[in-house]
């Protein structure tokens, strides 16, 4: 399954090849033109003879980790996190390190040697270390350099009935859904672009759309899911099983709403269950791609996923399904004349 | 077997306190070749014995004991939606579980996910303290209808996860406290194939030691021995620690000293490793509480018993971490000990 080869590879922002690899051997033989751009953005476009105006889908490539930021005299490693991690998640999990794939715990001191006042508090950052089994500075120098990233050693499975556990997946499901798509043909040239940098403040898409200039883009993101214990209903930002949610607001955009109003439109036709991604938080590239030169309408439609930005999140493969085929039928749909 | 492979197996097969039947069959597979016998206790101890080997010298028992447990989790409710609330079986830290994986054992394992409130709905204050074991639950992505044809309150839940290479021949996994001290055990029967011992040993794997020592007593009691030496783990150097605590890694087994060790077995298995060059490091501990010593050390009329112990970091995590070769030098150290042993030492033991 491809979702679980992009889901369980590397790419931490900027260090996004191994991804972007996996994803050039699957669209090369399905698009007319493929190329990258100065920040490494993947970008292919088919159907560039065709008539009608451009439209833009993109997914980031890159995800949450870590970047190795010292070295102790004991062998062990600082790091620094790579986008917006919940570092209470970290203890105790196996990691890789840098492009050679080194495994490393992060580790924490045991429970039987600290003070009270410690359990109760979250570890910090400067009291984090990754231990690769290396008892030196000078020892631990000959497998990493300072600046290599880090990212978690999670295991892509599917659990339950319908549902799949990894990392990545914010936004590995954006991207994966992109190379199914291009299987399909279009009436008008759809151009796509597979983006760095999302999450370290949208850096990457914005270049690309530049580029492009395309008439309107369709961001394909992975947003929180919050249906769980402990948080209110009204809090939910959107839930697993209810179909991919569309953003009205966050807080780098407002969507358009013919898109989002068109998209509405063909999950009702086909019965194709959608949410409303209730809460106005978070940004996507959609933000960055919308303020290009004169502006380019634009907006997100999001797989929710429980436990984003975490060593593992869960998602609901029905919600992917549906996601693939709302975003297939309304880009088929789609009236060229619209935008 | 390969001492790596055989902790691998061990690591990963699940067995909390009062559950270690798949462990003991394992280990009694692997301990049959260098064994004249195996037997199991009501408790559930596996003992391997190596006799003497000289039927004239049959008068010494020794036993050698690690516990094969590991800490875990307890289902202890489920919700209409489906999620399970848990608690503790021995002493796991709470700030370790988040976004952590585990296994289910009901009728069939189920796998879940631990979560809590999103952090990106926490408020400040939420979000400044770790949060507690009643605050967090397991996902396993099923209908509550259907977990409960699976899962019942009071089953058991381990933490998933697989053994992992280190540089250095370190290795990472989950209940390497005190899989690996059955290793070392592994390795001083294989080591004294090799040897003439005028000793019958026994080495036990123990049942129920993280949640009060309790396979020792029976274990103990049922063998009887001369002297008693527990092998368990103790804190491998880590950040944030005073160093008078723990004891370095890869730097040899330490040889524990304290009241629950008696000073004539420390003072010779010192000038042992010294003699013949095996490395090792003192572990000076005050309070005689922590391992199966505490309770080998008073059993019956009293035993004379010793401790030899395995750096290791990270503690009751799963990503303990020791180094095989401290399994290694700590398996050879216990065969040349025990190589040494004889009437007059023994006979020593209760002169002071």
């Amino acid at each position: 399954m491809l979702l679980k080869r992009l889901s369980e590879a590397s790419g931490v922002s900027s260090n996004e090849s191994e991804v972007r690899d996996i994803i050039k051997d699957n669209i090369e033989d399905k698009v007319d033109e493929l190329w990258t751009d100065v920040m490494g953005n993947l970008i292919a476009v088919k159907g560039k003879k065709k008539k009608g105006k451009k439209v833009l889908l993109s997914a980031h490539m890159d995800e949450v980790g870590l970047m190795i930021t010292g070295i102790e005299s004991n062998g062990l490693l600082n790091f620094r996190p790579v986008g917006n991690i919940d570092k209470r998640s970290l203890v105790s999990k196996p990691v890789i390190v840098g492009n050679d794939k080194i495994n490393g715990v992060i580790g924490s001191k045991a429970i039987h040697l600290q003070k009270s006042s410690e359990r109760n508090n979250p570890i910090p950052w400067s009291n984090l270390y990754i231990d690769i089994g290396t008892s030196s500075k000078k020892e631990a120098k000959k497998y990493i350099e300072l600046g290599d990233f880090v990212s978690f050693k999670t295991k892509f499975k599917q659990l339950g009935i319908n549902h799949a556990k990894g990392k990545a997946f914010d936004d590995r499901v954006g991207c994966s859904v992109i190379i199914d798509l291009l299987k399909y043909e279009y009436d008008f040239p759809l151009y796509v672009v597979f983006s760095v940098q999302e999450e370290v403040g949208l850096r990457g898409a914005g270049r690309a759309a530049f580029d492009i200039e395309p008439s309107m883009a369709l961001i394909i993101e992975s947003t929180s899911a919050s249906d769980v214990p402990e948080s209110e209903d009204y809090e939910f930002s959107s839930s697993l099983d209810k179909g991919p949610a569309l953003t009205i607001m966050d807080k780098s955009l407002i969507s358009n709403k013919k898109i989002i109003q068109g998209i509405i439109n063909t999950s009702k036709q086909n019965d194709i269950p959608y949410q409303i991604k209730k809460s106005n938080t978070g940004g996507t590239d959609a933000g960055e791609i919308s303020l290009t030169k004169e502006g380019i309408p634009s907006a997100v439609i999001s797989l929710p996923s429980r436990y984003i930005h975490s060593p593992v999140s869960l998602i609901s493969l029905k919600d992917y399904d549906y996601l693939k085929k709302l975003i297939k039928l309304y880009l088929q749909d789609l009236n060229k004349g619209e935008f | 077997m390969e001492n790596k492979k055989f902790l691998k197996t061990l690591s990963e097969t699940n067995g909390i306190s009062g559950y270690e039947k798949n462990l003991a069959d394992i280990i009694e597979e692997v301990f049959e070749p260098y064994s004249d016998k195996i037997t199991k206790d009501s408790l559930g101890n596996l003992t391997a014995t190596k006799w003497a080997d000289n039927k004239q010298d049959d008068t010494i028992d020794l036993m050698l004991a690690a516990h094969m447990d590991e800490i875990g989790l307890m289902v202890k409710s489920i919700d209409d939606k489906g999620f399970i609330r848990f608690t503790n079986i021995g002493g796991v830290d709470p700030r370790t579980l988040l976004a952590q994986e585990v296994i289910i054992h009901g009728k069939e394992d189920i796998i879940g996910i631990i979560g809590t409130k999103s952090p990106y709905l926490l408020n400040n204050k939420e979000s400044s303290k770790s949060p507690k074991l009643n605050k967090l639950y397991i996902d396993t992505s099923l209908k509550k209808e259907k977990i409960e044809e699976i899962i019942t309150i009071g089953d058991m839940i381990t933490l998933k996860r697989e053994f992992m290479n280190l540089k250095n021949e370190y290795v990472s996994g989950k209940a390497l406290d005190d899989r690996a001290g059955v290793v070392m055990l592994y390795e001083c029967f294989k080591e004294l194939s090799y040897l003439k011992s005028k000793v019958n040993v026994h080495a036990v794997a123990t049942v129920q030691e993280e949640v009060g020592v309790r396979g020792a007593n029976t274990s103990t009691y049922n063998i009887d021995p001369d002297i008693g030496i527990a092998v368990d783990v103790c804190h491998g150097d880590m950040p944030g620690v005073e160093n008078d605590l723990v004891v370095e890694m890869n730097k040899g087994p330490a040889i524990a000293f304290g009241p629950h060790v008696h000073q004539n077995i420390f003072k010779k298995m010192k000038s042992i490793a010294e003699d013949i060059g095996i490395p090792y490091q003192v572990e000076p501990w005050p309070h005689p509480a922590g391992t199966d010593t505490w309770a080998i050390q008073i059993t019956k009329s009293g035993v004379a018993s010793a401790l030899v112990s395995i750096p290791l970091r990270y503690m009751h995590t799963s990503v303990e971490t020791i180094s095989m070769k401290d399994v290694r030098s700590g398996g050879k150290l216990l065969a040349q000990f025990i190589a040494r042993i004889d009437s007059d030492f023994v006979e020593g033991l209760r002169c002071y």
